[in-house]
C-alpha cells in the first residue's frame, strides 16, 4: 500500500488513488493527419518499464484531481510527484 | 486436578485460577495463564495429532508460532477454527479442542496404513502417480483429500465482530522481547510516538522463559517494571496479543490483535474478537527473536520429542515438566540451559552433544549440576510410537558423516532437541531486505536494508540477553533520529551476567549408521511429512533450485510456512549440490507471519456494508407496492410490481401493456446526472459526443453517444442545454461515476484550458418519467395543461415549471417510444411529487412499472442498452446508428478510429431484430448463433442474442442480435441453442424494430 504525495492534498493512502498508466502521451493535434500505425501507437503501444517510470494517477477519493507520479518500478519507490502539464521532472532510482 | 507433570511451584501461571477444558472430549485441568500446550503437558498429553501424510502419531514440538504438530480444532459451531497452534491458544474456562486429520480416533487412525507403504510414498506421489486416466483426477483427488487435509473450515457465519483500526506513528517496534522493549523505551524518550506488539499474552519474549537476572532482578520483574514504564509513557502504545502480520510498500504493516480471543465465549456484541491494525510508520524496528531448528535425526517425529527451548519455556515459564527422563540432544549451547533447568526441576537428564570438544560456561555448569554429558555422540534411533520410550546413541565420526562403535540404549520420555537457532527474519524479507548467511550461526541473518527499517536482537543475529538489549537501545534511538526525533538521554543497557558461549556444529544430517530413508525417517518438515530422503529424490530428479525443491516436496508449504524447516532443507540441498548455502538461497518469505482469518480481513465490511445501498426517493413506496427489486449497480431499482398470484411474466406483461395504452408511471432517479458548466462547455460537448452540440438551442434535448479513443461505445444518455452555458448530462446508471471520470480526465490531461466543470447531481434529483397516451392528461393535472401541447412543449425538449406545487425540471424525452413526460424534482419532493402523479393518474389507471419492462419497451423500439447490445467492441456504425456520427463538424473521440482497418471492416457483427420461429419461445440472452446446425460441435458461430423478451404489444417474442453482416442477412435463417440440449430454436433476421417505426407516438 502505497503513501502518495498528492500534490494538492499532501500524503494519503493508495486506496484513495486510482493509477491510470503511463502519462506523457499526448493525442495527436490533428488525428486525422496521422498515419494507422501513428494513431494505434497512441491508442495501444504502452511502456513496460523497469525503472523509472512516469504515470497518471487519480485522487479519485478526494480532490478528483489528476496528477504524475514518477515511480520506480523495481522498488516502487516514489521519486517524484507533479501537476498535470509540468515537465517530466529530472529523477535517480 | 491430576496435572501430574504440573511442577509444586515456580512459572507466571496463576495457580488461585484453575481452568476446565476439554480434548478429545476428555475434561482436563490448567490455570490461567497456561496455553493448551502447556495444560495438556501438564496431564501428560504428547500425542495431540496425525501428520498431514503418513498419519504418523505427533506430539506438541514447540511453545510458539513455529508449531508445525499440534495444529487443533478449536472451538465448536460457528465459532469453530482448523488448525489453530496449541502452543498458542491460551487456555480459557470451557475451551474446546479436538484433535485433527485423525480417523476415527485419534490413538488408531485407520490412514496410519499409509506409514507402512510411506515407501510408495515418496515427493512426487501424486504427481506420478495419478496421471492417468486424466478423467479420474476427480475421484483420486477426493480420496486423497480426505485423508490428508487438516482442520475443517466451519459451515456457520461467524457470530463474532471484527474491526479494523487504522493508525500511524514514528516508531513501530515489533516484538516486546528485550530487544524491542529497549529499542521502544529508547525511541519513546526521544519523543518519538511509538507501537510496540507482540504475539504473546504478554511482553517479555524469551525472557519469560529465561532465568538469567537482569539489572539484578529475576527476568520477570524486569520485564514488568518495564512494561508498566513503557504504559506511562506519553505517545506509546502497548499491544500485546498482536502480531506484525505483514510488511508492505512504503512501511504499511498490519498487525492482528486478538481482543477476546483468550476470553470463554460470552459475545457482548460491542467487543470485537479481533482487531486488524493497518500502521503506517516511520521507521520500523524488527524485534522478532529467533526460532529454534530441529535436529534431523531418524525418526525425529516421535511425540516426546521437543525444541529445547520449547522444553525450556514449558518448565520456567508455565512450570511443566514436559518428561521426568529427558536427553537433550543439540550442536550447540543454549541446550544445556535446558538441561540445567530440567535437572533443577526435578528431571534426569543426559546431554547427547553432536560436538566433540564443546567449550562453553554452561557445559561445565551442567556438569558441575552432576549431568551426564556425551560429547561427540549421537542418536541414530528412537523407541516409542505414540511416545518417545528410549533412544540409541552412537559415536560420531570426526566428518560427521556416520556413526562408529557400539549402541548406548537410554530409557527417557523426552528429547530436547537444538540444531541452532534461526534468526525470525520473515518481516525483514517481506519488507525486501537481503539476507546474508553467518557461518559462525550457520543462519540467515538481515544484511541491507531496503525499507526505513532495522532489525534488533535475536533476528538481528544477537544470541545473547546483554547483546540484544544493547541492540535494542541503539536500533531505538537510530529509529527514533531517523523519524526525525532529537537526540535525549535514553535508558542505560542492564547489566547481565551471562555465560560465555561455545560453537555450533552444523550437521544438517545425523547419520543413523543407515541409508537415509530405509527403516525409518529423518524429517525436515514435520507438518508436510518431508524427510530428508525427499530432498535426496528430488536432487536425483533434478529439482535442485530451492524453489523447485518447495514445490516438488511441499517442505516450507502449510499453515507454518517453514519456520522450523527452511534453513535444514536448503542445507541438505546445498550438500548434495556441492556448493555453499547463500548460493542456494531462500524462497519468498511472504506474508501473513502467521494465518489471518478471513473475518479480521473482512472487518465490518460484511452484510449490509458489504458495498453501500443507493436508494431513490420513492424507494419506500416501491417497497410498500411490493416492488421486486433489481440491484444496478449499487442501486436499488424496482423490477416489476407483482400483484396478487401474479408470476413476473403476468407482471411485466401488464406493466408493458398500461404503459403503450394508459399511463405507466417510472422511477427514473437513478440515471446518473452531471451538471456541465463553462464557457467551453458546448464545444467540450462537441468532443465528447459523436454528433455536434454548438448549436443546440436552450432548453432543447439532445441524445448522445460517447465513445472511447478505439472508437468503441461507451455510454449514451441525453443532454440537456439548461443555458447558454449549461448543460445536464445524463448517463447510465451503472456508468455514472466512469463518465464523470471520464469527462475530468480529458479536462484535466489533454483539454485543460478549456473553461468547463462537471458536478455529479445524481442524488440533487429525483426522476419520475410518466409515458403513455394519458401521459399528458395526468402530467397536465399537476401544472398547467395548455403548456404541454406539442407545439408549447415539443418533443426533445425541458420546460421549467411547477409541478404539484413543486419547482421542476419536465423533459419531453421518452426511452419507451411513448409520448412521455420526465419530471425531475429535488429529491426532498420526489416522494410527495411521485404520490401527487399517481393520484393525478388513477382514473386513468396509472401503473408503475419496473427495469423489466422499461427493457422491454424499448427493446420493441429497437433502442439499445450499453453493456447489453455493446460489449465494449461495438461502433455506432454496428448499431446501425450512423446517424447520430457527424462527419461535419470536425474531431471527437473516437472518430479516427472509424478509419482503423479493424474498425472499418466489412464483416463486423452489426444489430438485428430476431423472430423465433415459435412467437411463445423466448431466446436466451447470450446465446451463440450459427448458420447451419452440425451433429456435433464446432459450428461456426455468426453472433450472439443481445436481448430476448416477450413482447405483449407484439404479441411474440422479440430479441435484439449482434450478427455478422447481419443487415446483409435479413430473412435469413439461423439457429440458437436451447439450454436443455434440445433442438436448437429457428430464428428470423429481422429489423431491429417492432414497434411504432415510424416515432410518431413519442412526438404526440
Amino acid at each position: 500500500m502505497f503513501l502518495i504525495d498528492c500534490p494538492w492534498c499532501g500524503p494519503r493512502s493508495q486506496k484513495e488513488f486510482h493509477c491510470h498508466g503511463e502519462a506523457h502521451i499526448a493525442r495527436p493535434k490533428d488525428p486525422e493527419a496521422v498515419s494507422d500505425a501513428e494513431w494505434a501507437d497512441y491508442l495501444f503501444n504502452r511502456a513496460n518499464t523497469k525503472g523509472v517510470f512516469f504515470e497518471r494517477w487519480v485522487h479519485n477519493h478526494g480532490c478528483r484531481r489528476w496528477f504524475n507520479v514518477a515511480r520506480d518500478t523495481v522498488s516502487d519507490r516514489i521519486l517524484a510527484v507533479y501537476r498535470m502539464g509540468e515537465k517530466r521532472p529530472k529523477v535517480k532510482r | 486436578m491430576s496435572q501430574r507433570f504440573r511442577l509444586l511451584q515456580g512459572g507466571r501461571i496463576d495457580r488461585t485460577r484453575p481452568i476446565d477444558f476439554r480434548f478429545d472430549g476428555v475434561t482436563l485441568h490448567g490455570y490461567a495463564g497456561d496455553t493448551l500446550a502447556s495444560a495438556l503437558l501438564a496431564n501428560g498429553v504428547h500425542l495431540v495429532g496425525r501428520s498431514y501424510k503418513y498419519h504418523r502419531p505427533r506430539g506438541i514440538f514447540s511453545a510458539g508460532a513455529e508449531e508445525p504438530n499440534a495444529l487443533v480444532q478449536l472451538r465448536d459451531g460457528a465459532r469453530t477454527e482448523p488448525n489453530m497452534r496449541a502452543s498458542q491458544v491460551e487456555l480459557f474456562s470451557g475451551l474446546v479442542a479436538n484433535s485433527q486429520n485423525r480417523w476415527p480416533s485419534l490413538r488408531f487412525d485407520a490412514w496410519a496404513v499409509n506409514g507402512l507403504f510411506s515407501r510408495f510414498l515418496p515427493s512426487g506421489f501424486y504427481y506420478k502417480t495419478f496421471m492417468w486416466p486424466a478423467s479420474f483426477w476427480m475421484t483420486y483427488e477426493r480420496v486423497i483429500r480426505n485423508a490428508a487435509g487438516l482442520g475443517r473450515g466451519p459451515t456457520e457465519p461467524d457470530p463474532d465482530r471484527y474491526e479494523h483500526r487504522y493508525a500511524w506513528c514514528d516508531v513501530l517496534v515489533a516484538g516486546g522481547g528485550p530487544a524491542g522493549l529497549m529499542a521502544a523505551m529508547t525511541a519513546a524518550r526521544s519523543g518519538a510516538r511509538v507501537i510496540i506488539a507482540d504475539e504473546q499474552s504478554e511482553l517479555g519474549g524469551a525472557l519469560l522463559s529465561d532465568t538469567v537476572a537482569v539489572d539484578g532482578r529475576a527476568p520477570g520483574d524486569w520485564v514488568a517494571q518495564t512494561v508498566q514504564e513503557l504504559r506511562a509513557t506519553a505517545d506509546v502504545t502497548v499491544l500485546p496479543r498482536t502480531t506484525v502480520t505483514g510488511y508492505y510498500d512504503h512501511n504499511y504493516l498490519t498487525l492482528l490483535e486478538r481482543v477476546t480471543d483468550h476470553l470463554p465465549d460470552e459475545p457482548d456484541g460491542k467487543t470485537p474478537r479481533q482487531r486488524f491494525w493497518q500502521v503506517r510508520a516511520k521507521q520500523v524496528v524488527l524485534a522478532t527473536g529467533a526460532l529454534e531448528r530441529p535436529l534431523c535425526f531418524r525418526d525425529n517425529d516421535r511425540p516426546g520429542i521437543m525444541l529445547a527451548g520449547a522444553v525450556r519455556t514449558y518448565v520456567n515459564r508455565y512450570a511443566v515438566l514436559p518428561g521426568r527422563r529427558a536427553v537433550v540432544f543439540t550442536n550447540n549451547d543454549s541446550a544445556y540451559g535446558t538441561a540445567i533447568d530440567l535437572k533443577r526441576a526435578g528431571a534426569s537428564v543426559t546431554v547427547v552433544d553432536l560436538r566433540r570438544e564443546p567449550g562453553g560456561d554452561l557445559v561445565d555448569a551442567a556438569e558441575s549440576d552432576g549431568i551426564e554429558v556425551m560429547r561427540g555422540f549421537a542418536i541414530t534411533a528412537v523407541r516409542g510410537g505414540r511416545r518417545v520410550n528410549g533412544v540409541v546413541v552412537r559415536q560420531l565420526d570426526e566428518a560427521g558423516e556416520a556413526v562408529t562403535g557400539g549402541s548406548r540404549k537410554m530409557a527417557c520420555d523426552l528429547v530436547a532437541m537444538s540444531g541452532g537457532w534461526n534468526p525470525t527474519v520473515h518481516l525483514f524479507s517481506q519488507s525486501r531486505g537481503k539476507l546474508r548467511f553467518d557461518d559462525g550461526l550457520a543462519a540467515f541473518v538481515p544484511d541491507r536494508s531496503f525499507a526505513a527499517e532495522r532489525s534488533a536482537g535475536a533476528c538481528n543475529g544477537a544470541m545473547t540477553v546483554s547483546a540484544c538489549l544493547k541492540d535494542g537501545i541503539e536500533a531505538g534511538r537510530a529509529a527514533a533520529r531517523d523519524a526525525g526525533m532529537k537526540a535525549k538521554a535514553g535508558p542505560g543497557a542492564p547489566t547481565v551476567d551471562e555465560p560465555a558461549a561455545g560453537e555450533t556444529r552444523a550437521l544438517w544430517v545425523v547419520p543413523s549408521g543407515r541409508r537415509l530413508g530405509r527403516g525409518g525417517k529423518h524429517f525436515i518438515d514435520f507438518q508436510n511429512d518431508v524427510t530428508a530422503a525427499d530432498v535426496h529424490l528430488a536432487h536425483r530428479e533434478g529439482y535442485i533450485s530451492i524453489e523447485h525443491l518447495k514445490r516438488y516436496t511441499t517442505t516450507g508449504m502449510g499453515t507454518d510456512q517453514g519456520k522450523t524447516s527452511n534453513v535444514n532443507a536448503l542445507a541438505i540441498m546445498a550438500e548434495l549440490r556441492g556448493v555453499a548455502i547463500p548460493e542456494i538461497g531462500t524462497t519468498t518469505f511472504r506474508p501473513p507471519y502467521t494465518p489471518v482469518g478471513f473475518g479480521a480481513i473482512a472487518g465490518r465490511n460484511i452484510g449490509a456494508f458489504m458495498d453501500p445501498v443507493r436508494v431513490t426517493a420513492m424507494h419506500d413506496w416501491h417497497v410498500e407496492h411490493g416492488a421486486k427489486f433489481e440491484d444496478v449497480g449499487q442501486w436499488k431499482r424496482p423490477w416489476y410490481y407483482p400483484r396478487e398470484g401474479e408470476s413476473m411474466q403476468d407482471a411485466v406483461n401488464r406493466e408493458v401493456l398500461a404503459a403503450r395504452n394508459s399511463v405507466g408511471i417510472l422511477d427514473a432517479s437513478t440515471l446518473g446526472k452531471i451538471d456541465i458548466q463553462g464557457p467551453d462547455a458546448a464545444k467540450f460537448l462537441n468532443l465528447i459526443y459523436t454528433n455536434a452540440w454548438l448549436k443546440l438551442p436552450v432548453g432543447s434535448c439532445r441524445y448522445g453517444l460517447m465513445l472511447r479513443e478505439d472508437g468503441m461505445v461507451f455510454d449514451d444518455g441525453v443532454t440537456t442545454r439548461i443555458g447558454e452555458n449549461r448543460f445536464l448530462m445524463t448517463t447510465t446508471t451503472g456508468g455514472a461515476a466512469n463518465v464523470l471520470t471520464w469527462l475530468e480526465e480529458w479536462l484535466q490531461t489533454e483539454w485543460p484550458k478549456l473553461k468547463v466543470y462537471c458536478t455529479s447531481v445524481t442524488e440533487q434529483w429525483a426522476t419520475i418519467a410518466i409515458c403513455g397516451p394519458y401521459a399528458r392528461h395526468v402530467v397536465g393535472a399537476l401544472t398547467d395543461y395548455d403548456k404541454l401541447g406539442p407545439r408549447d412543449f415539443p418533443f426533445m425538449t425541458m420546460r421549467e415549471m411547477t409541478v404539484a406545487g413543486v419547482a421542476a425540471r419536465v423533459f419531453r424525452i421518452s426511452f419507451t417510444g411513448e409520448l412521455a413526460f420526465e419530471i425531475n424534482v429535488p429529491r426532498r419532493y420526489g416522494l410527495a411529487a411521485w404520490e401527487a402523479v399517481c393520484d393525478a393518474g388513477r382514473k386513468y389507471g396509472i401503473t408503475p412499472y419496473g427495469t423489466e419492462a422499461m427493457h422491454v419497451l424499448r427493446a420493441e423500439k429497437g433502442f439499445i442498452i450499453v453493456g447489453q447490445e455493446t460489449d465494449g467492441t461495438v461502433t455506432p456504425m454496428d448499431l446501425g446508428m450512423d446517424w447520430i456520427v457527424s462527419r461535419s463538424k470536425g474531431d471527437f473521440i473516437g472518430r479516427r478510429s472509424f478509419a482503423r482497418e479493424d474498425t472499418a471492416r466489412d464483416d463486423r457483427k452489426q444489430l438485428v431484430g430476431l423472430l423465433t420461429e415459435d412467437p411463445h419461445e423466448v431466446l436466451v440472452e447470450g446465446a451463440q448463433l450459427v448458420g447451419t446446425v452440425t451433429a456435433a460441435p464446432p459450428m461456426t458461430m455468426v453472433g450472439h442474442v443481445t436481448s430476448a423478451y416477450y413482447s405483449p404489444n407484439v404479441g411474440r417474442s422479440i430479441a435484439l442480435a449482434m450478427v455478422i453482416r447481419g443487415r446483409e442477412r435479413m430473412g435469413e435463417t439461423l439457429y440458437a441453442p436451447r439450454l436443455d440440449g434440445k433442438a436448437p430454436v429457428e430464428v428470423t433476421v429481422a429489423e431491429p424494430v417492432f414497434y411504432d417505426n415510424e416515432g410518431v407516438r413519442a412526438r404526440g
